[in-house]
C-alpha cells in the first residue's frame, strides 16, 4: 500500500492542476462571450 | 419649393453600403435597421461620450459602448477590423454575447467621436455607458456558480476515487482499518473547504428562505449537505466505517450544474424598458422667442415651447406640427407600415421618426408624460406581473422539502426509541437526507430545458426566458399581431412583372436617395443603378430630378399628375414613374404574407388554441390578412394600451395567452402576456420584451415552439414522476438503515441518469414525428 503515498499526491496534483486552468480561464474572461467565440471562429485571417 | 431637402448626407451613408456575400456583409444589414447614421451620430455625442472615457494603467483612453443592429461574425470583424484600422486604436474588442464594444486607443491622436463615426456611418448604433453600473448581479451570479462548479467537480472526481478505493477493501476484505481511516481523512480534508465554498450558494438562499418563514429546495439540500460532511467527519475521528463526503460533494456538483444551466437561461432574458429608454431623443433644438435656436437637455423642454426636428431625426416630445410639411414613420406607436404626411395642426408622437424635411413642433406633453414614456411604464408594470410566477420545481419544492424533513426527524426518533445511540440514530437520518435528495429533482427541468432550447435552436427559434418554455405548454389563445408577425412586415413589389427593365433601373435609381418605405422598396429590387447628381425630395409627394434634360418624377398619383381613370387598381400602394413625354409607369406594392401562415394557424386550432388577431393598421387591410390567413377573430386600429387591455381580459377570462408581435408597439403587450414571441427582424425592444425569438420567414416556428413546449412539459412531468419512484423504493431502505455510502451513490448517480437519459427522448420523439 506504500505506492499510495506517491499516487494520492499524485492524483490530487493533476486535479489540481485542472481546476487551476479552469480558474485561470474563468478570470481570464474565457466564458464572458460565449456567442461571440462561437462566431469569431468563422473569421479566416489571422491578424490580430 | 422651400422644402426641398438635399439628400447629401444620406447619400455618403449610402455609399458604404455593400450588399451581398455573407448574411450581413460590411454592416449592410445594420445600415438597413439604422434609422440614419447621421441621428444616430448625434445622439452619440450627445450623449456626452467625454464624460465616459476612463484610463488605463498605461494611460490610455478607453471606452465602454453599448453597440445596435449587430447580427454576425461579420459584424464583429467589421466593427472590429475599422477601428483596428485607425493607428490611434490600440485595441477593440465586441462581446457579441452582451452586444458590447470597449476600445482602448490614444487619447492624444484621436477624440473619441472621430474614432467611433465610421462604425456608426456603417448603421451600428452606439452608446457610451459606464460599466460600473451595467455590471449587472446576474453576472456576477454566473461566473461564482461556475467557479463553485468547478470545485466542487475536482473534489467530487477525487474523493470519488478515493471512495472506490474504499469500496473496493470492502468486497475483497484486504483493507486495513487503517489505510481506510487513511483515505477517509484526506477525503475530508478535500471535500470539506470544497463544501465550504461550493455550498454556499445553496447555503445562502436556504438561509435568505428560512429568514423569510418559507422552505425551498435548498433547505434540504443544505442541511443535507451539511448534517453529511459533519457525520462523515466524526465518523472519520471515530475510525468508523462509513464516510459520505463523497455523496456530499457529488451533490453539490450535480446540483450546481442543474443551477448553472438554469441560470445562464436566465441571464439572456435582460431588462427591457432600459433598451427601450435608448430611443428617446437625448437633446432638444428649441426655437427661443426672438427666433434663435439652442441646443438643451430634452428633459428641460416645457409645454408650448417650439421644437426644431431636423430630417433623420426622432421627435423629442410629443407635440403638433407648427411650421412646415413632412413625412413621419410612425410605426413605432401604431405599427402602421406606411408613413404619413404631417402638415401644419398634426400630431406627432416622441420616438417618431421625421423622414423627410425640417419641421417645428410645439411641444404638448414632454418627458414621462409622452406616450413613449406611457409605453415604457406598461412594460415595467407588465414585467412587474409577470415575475410572479412560480415555477413548477418550486411548487414542489414547497411540498416536498417539510415531507423530506419530518421524515428525516422521524427515523431519528424511531431509531433512538428502539434503543440505539443517537449518534447511530443521526446517522440513519442523515442517509435519509441524502438519499431523498433531490439530485434527479434538481436536474429534472434544467436538463429537459437545455435540450428542448438546443432542439429549438437548430430550427431557429430562440429560448430567452429561464421558465418560458413552461409558460408556453401552459397557452390556450394566441393573439398575432399584423405587421411584421404575419406579413413580413416590409412592403414589396408586386407588379414587377408588369415593368419594363428600364423603368424599374431609371426608378430604383432615383429612388434609392430615399428613406421612405415605397421608395426603398424599388431601390431593392433594381439590378442596374446607377448616381444622379440631384435629386430632390419633396415631402408628402415624391421625388424628382433631370435626366438627359427631360424631367423625372417618382412619387404619388397626383405628384406625376396621372389622370384619375389610368389603371386604378385596388386598395394596395403605389408609385408612379413619369419621364416627360412617355407613359407614366405605376409600381404596386404590397406587404406580403409570411410562407405557411395558414397551415400554421390551422394546426394551432388542431392542438385546441384559440386565435386573436390584434392590429394598429386600418379595418380593411387587417380583415383582408385576416381571411388570408383564415383567422375569425380579428380587431384593427388597436392602440398599445388597448392591446395591453384586451390581453388583461383575456386573462380575467382565465386564458393563457401568447403574444405574438414585433414592434415596438406590443412591446407591452408581450411583456403583458402569459408568454411571448418575436421574430428576429422585431425592434430590439419587442426582442428583449419576448420569451422567444424566432428567425426566419416561416410563421411554422410558432407552432414548433408550442409543440416542443408542451412535450417538454410533459417529459418534465415525467422526471419528476421517476425521481419520486426512485424515492418511494430508497426512503424505506434508508429508513430501516439498509443504506449504504455505496448504495447512495450508485442510487443518486442511477437515478440522475435516468432522468437525463429521459429528457433526451426529446429528440427522439421529434424525429420520429418528421419522419
Amino acid at each position: 500500500m506504500t505506492v499510495l503515498i506517491y499516487l494520492i499526491p499524485i492524483a490530487l496534483f493533476l486535479g489540481g492542476l485542472g481546476l487551476a486552468a479552469f480558474i485561470w480561464s474563468l478570470k481570464s474572461g474565457q466564458y464572458e462571450d460565449l456567442e461571440g467565440a462561437a462566431n469569431r471562429i468563422l473569421f479566416d485571417d489571422e491578424d490580430k | 419649393m422651400g422644402e426641398v431637402v438635399q439628400s447629401a448626407e444620406i447619400t455618403m451613408a449610402n455609399a458604404h453600403r455593400d450588399v451581398g456575400g455573407n448574411c450581413c456583409s460590411g454592416g449592410a444589414v445594420a445600415f438597413a435597421y439604422s434609422n440614419t447614421p447621421a441621428a444616430d451620430f448625434q445622439n452619440f455625442l450627445s450623449a456626452d461620450p467625454t464624460a465616459f472615457v476612463s484610463q488605463d494603467e498605461d494611460g490610455n483612453a478607453l471606452l465602454h459602448m453599448l453597440v445596435e443592429n449587430m447580427h454576425c461574425a461579420n459584424c464583429i470583424r467589421t466593427i472590429e477590423k475599422t477601428l483596428t484600422s485607425n493607428p490611434a486604436v490600440f485595441e477593440a474588442r465586441v462581446n457579441f454575447s452582451t452586444r458590447r464594444l470597449l476600445v482602448r486607443w490614444d487619447e492624444v491622436k484621436s477624440d473619441a467621436a472621430d474614432l467611433v463615426k465610421p462604425i456608426i456611418d456603417l448603421g451600428y448604433a452606439l452608446t457610451p455607458f459606464d460599466p460600473s453600473l451595467m455590471k449587472t448581479a446576474t453576472e456576477e451570479a454566473d461566473r461564482r456558480l461556475l467557479k463553485a462548479m468547478g470545485v466542487a467537480g475536482f473534489a467530487a472526481a477525487n474523493v470519488m476515487l478515493l471512495s472506490v478505493s474504499v469500496w473496493a477493501g470492502l468486497f475483497s476484505n484486504d483493507m486495513g482499518p487503517s489505510t481506510r481511516d487513511f483515505l477517509h481523512w484526506i477525503s475530508a480534508l478535500i471535500a470539506m473547504p470544497a463544501v465550504a465554498y461550493s455550498g454556499q450558494v445553496f447555503f445562502k438562499s436556504a438561509l435568505g428562505a428560512l429568514k423569510a418563514g418559507r422552505l425551498n429546495m435548498d433547505v434540504p439540500i443544505s442541511l443535507a449537505v451539511i448534517l453529511a460532511v459533519g457525520i462523515s467527519l466524526s465518523e472519520t475521528i471515530q475510525s468508523g466505517e462509513h464516510a459520505y463526503f463523497d455523496a456530499a460533494v457529488t451533490l453539490l456538483f450535480f446540483l450546481l450544474i442543474g443551477r448553472y444551466l438554469d441560470n445562464r437561461a436566465r441571464t439572456k432574458a435582460r431588462s427591457a424598458a432600459e433598451r427601450l429608454l435608448l430611443l428617446k431623443a437625448v437633446a432638444a433644438t428649441i426655437i427661443e422667442p426672438d427666433g434663435s435656436h439652442k441646443s438643451v437637455p430634452v428633459d428641460t423642454v416645457t409645454v408650448g415651447t417650439i421644437v426644431h426636428v431636423a430630417v433623420g431625426d426622432r421627435f423629442p416630445v410629443d407635440g403638433q406640427i407648427q411650421k412646415g410639411f413632412t413625412t413621419v414613420d410612425n410605426s413605432l406607436v401604431t405599427g402602421e407600415s406606411l408613413p404619413i404626411d404631417a402638415a401644419v395642426e398634426t400630431s406627432v408622437f416622441a420616438g417618431t421618426l421625421n423622414l423627410s424635411s425640417p419641421v417645428q413642433v410645439r411641444a404638448t406633453k414632454t418627458g414621462d408624460n409622452t406616450l413613449l414614456g406611457d409605453i415604457v411604464r406598461l412594460m415595467e408594470n407588465a414585467e412587474q406581473g409577470r415575475a410572479k410566477y412560480v415555477r413548477i420545481a418550486d411548487r414542489i419544492a414547497e411540498y416536498y422539502a417539510p415531507v423530506v424533513h419530518i421524515l428525516a426527524a422521524l427515523t431519528f426518533g424511531g431509531w433512538w426509541v428502539a434503543g440505539f445511540e443517537w449518534q447511530v440514530s443521526l446517522l440513519q437520518a442523515v442517509a435519509v437526507l441524502i438519499v431523498t435528495c433531490p439530485c434527479a429533482l434538481g436536474l429534472a427541468v434544467p436538463v429537459v430545458q437545455v435540450v428542448a432550447s438546443g432542439r429549438l435552436l437548430l430550427r431557429g427559434i430562440l429560448v430567452k426566458a429561464a421558465d418560458g418554455l413552461e409558460r408556453l405548454a401552459q397557452i390556450d389563445t394566441v393573439v398575432f399581431d399584423k405587421t411584421g408577425t404575419l406579413t413580413e412586415g416590409r412592403l414589396d413589389l408586386v407588379n414587377r412583372a408588369d415593368i419594363p427593365e428600364k423603368s424599374l433601373n431609371l426608378a430604383a435609381s432615383i429612388a434609392k436617395e430615399s428613406r421612405h418605405p415605397l421608395a426603398q422598396a424599388v431601390a431593392r429590387r433594381g439590378s442596374n443603378t446607377f448616381d444622379l447628381a440631384d435629386v430632390q425630395e419633396h415631402p408628402g409627394r415624391g421625388l424628382s430630378t433631370m435626366l438627359d434634360g427631360k424631367r423625372v418624377r417618382l412619387g404619388s398619383r397626383i405628384w406625376c399628375e396621372v389622370r384619375d381613370d389610368a389603371n386604378g387598381s385596388d386598395n394596395l400602394p403605389e408609385l408612379w414613374l413619369d419621364v416627360d413625354g412617355e407613359k407614366p409607369v405605376q409600381f404596386l406594392f404590397e406587404d406580403c404574407l409570411r410562407p405557411e401562415v395558414a397551415e400554421t394557424i390551422s394546426s394551432l386550432r388542431k392542438l385546441g388554441i384559440e386565435i386573436e388577431l390584434l392590429s394598429g393598421d386600418r379595418g380593411a387591410v387587417v380583415q383582408m390578412i385576416a381571411s388570408d390567413a383564415g383567422i375569425s377573430q380579428w380587431r384593427a386600429s388597436v392602440t398599445p394600451e388597448d392591446k395591453v387591455r384586451r390581453l388583461e381580459e383575456l386573462k380575467e377570462a382565465g386564458k393563457k395567452v401568447l403574444m405574438v408581435g414585433d414592434g415596438l408597439n406590443d412591446a407591452p403587450a408581450l411583456a403583458t402576456a402569459h408568454v411571448s414571441m418575436s421574430p428576429s427582424t422585431a425592434s430590439d425592444v419587442s426582442q428583449t420584451a419576448a420569451d422567444f425569438i424566432f428567425q426566419g420567414r416561416s410563421l411554422l416556428a410558432v407552432l414548433e415552439a408550442v409543440r416542443v413546449a408542451r412535450m417538454s412539459h410533459r417529459l418534465v412531468v415525467q422526471n419528476f414522476s421517476l425521481a419520486f419512484a426512485y424515492n418511494a423504493i430508497a426512503v424505506p431502505l434508508a429508513v430501516f438503515g439498509f443504506v449504504t455510502p455505496l448504495f447512495a451513490a450508485i442510487a443518486m448517480s442511477s437515478s440522475s441518469l435516468i432522468v437525463c437519459a429521459n429528457s433526451m427522448r426529446l429528440n427522439a420523439v421529434q424525429r420520429e414525428e418528421k419522419s
